[in-house]
């Protein structure tokens, strides 16, 4: 009995434990004296790998998504002749979840995988203790840009994942089906607002972003240095990053729409 | 050399593109005309009901959008609606006898301001009341007033 409230206690204390440890990771990695200009360029390598490698996933499922909501859209809002509501349907989807929350997943998917692996092997390779060796903080070297990388890299990817989206909603339902081209854009940009639909969408990319890399580089800086610990957290990083934007996004969607 | 300029470029096309997307979610999907808040004036109209309007709902002269409804409180003296409008400031000529009234878009839209037009040479200023005002048709009520009259037709051969 009391033991197996004492493992209890222990396994609480142990998460807490954790979180403090990869909070005080990501200060420690962001906070300091930045070097421009140094900073600036392994940014921008990053931002490569990071950010121009997932457009492709993110161009292609958003044109997919997109389409497969104007169809579905239209074969509902048929029935009840308001086919003309599609485009404030299919914006609104897209602004306020869909392009967030696909986004990140796909990001996290793409990225955040590829991050933790990438530092999980400079950890087993002992990259990362010969940069200590050489006097190099490999938390400001190697992990701060990948955060930023990321934080910058998924609310550009939702945006261009939402606008894509919405052209290819655009092409099944008014070129294909017959939606009046008028009634699509113009209903649409009737019902949405810039502050309360597509800000509120942007904010919930930013803080996605950076649950995503904080998950990713945290966990690649923790894995066990094996090619099998590689594997279980690279496994971690796309989990755990995917159950929390989709907590986070109903807490968010709460605090921002739940109110009318 | 070759190859870090790849990445310079590619870095350079991913950010073009996010901000092109930016410019059409803003433009196109939101239909943002312009960010800074205009210059607008209130004015104020009371109704004996609203039905279902709603902040942020249209003020429309002719259904030409002017303005839009600021807030919505209750009078606690005389139980009305006291409804606060902003109007475009480039629109300072309504003269001081226009009506409101609710009217809704189509049969199931939303309730927007129509303001029909007075014909006095003195104009509504900042903070005025629209005296005359209709309140908002109720389609429910409207329809249950001719389900009553034909039942009390009906009833009475």
């Amino acid at each position: 009995m009391i033991r197996s409230l004492q493992r209890f206690g222990h396994a609480g204390l142990s998460v807490c434990a954790k979180f403090g440890w990869a909070g005080l990771f990501l200060v420690s990695a962001l906070v300091g004296r930045p070097n421009v200009v140094l900073g600036f360029k392994l940014l921008v390598k990053q931002l490569y790998s990071v950010g121009v490698f997932s457009l492709i996933i993110i161009v292609v499922s958003g044109l997919f998504i997109g389409m497969v909501l104007g169809l579905q859209g239209y074969s509902i809002l048929v029935d009840f002749g308001a086919e003309s509501a599609l485009g404030t349907m299919v914006s609104l989807t897209l602004l306020r979840e869909l392009g967030p929350v696909v986004a990140a997943l796909l990001f996290a998917g793409r990225a955040g995988s590829a991050l933790t692996a990438e530092i999980g092997l400079m950890k087993a390779t002992e990259q990362l203790s010969s940069l200590e060796m050489m006097g190099v903080d490999p938390l400001r070297r190697i992990i701060a840009p990948r955060f930023w990388a990321g934080q910058i890299s998924l609310p550009i990817l939702a945006i261009i994942f939402s606008v894509v989206a919405i052209y290819g909603s655009y092409m099944v339902g008014v070129q294909w089906l017959g939606v009046s081209e008028g009634a699509f854009w113009g209903n649409m940009r009737a019902a949405v607002d810039f502050r309360e639909d597509t800000l509120n969408g942007i904010i919930k990319s930013v803080v996605f972003g950076a649950v995503i890399t904080w998950i990713a580089v945290y966990q690649g800086y923790v894995a066990e240095p094996t090619s099998e610990g590689i594997g279980r957290a690279t496994t971690r990083t796309v989990v755990h990053s995917s159950l929390a934007i989709l907590g986070l996004d109903f807490l968010l969607t709460a605090v921002m729409f739940g109110e009318v | 050399m070759r190859n870090k300029k790849i990445v310079e470029v590619g870095v350079g096309f991913f950010m073009i593109v996010g901000l092109i997307a930016f410019a059409l979610l803003a433009l196109q999907v939101s239909g943002l005309t312009h960010i800074t808040p205009q210059k607008t004036y209130e004015l104020t109209a009371q109704f004996g009901d609203i039905g279902s309007l709603k902040r942020r709902a249209a003020v429309a002269v002719a259904g030409v959008q002017i303005g839009q409804v600021k807030a919505i409180t209750l009078n606690k003296e005389y139980y009305t609606a006291i409804v606060t409008m902003e109007i475009d400031a480039n629109i300072n000529n309504l003269p001081i006898d226009s009506a409101a009234s609710i009217k809704t878009r189509g049969i199931l839209g939303d309730n927007y301001i129509s303001i029909a037009l007075g014909f006095d040479d003195a104009f509504l200023r900042d903070g005025d009341e629209i005296e005359e005002t209709y309140q908002a048709l109720i389609l429910e009520d409207l329809i249950g007033q001719f389900v009553a009259g034909q039942i009390s037709k009906t009833g009475g051969e």
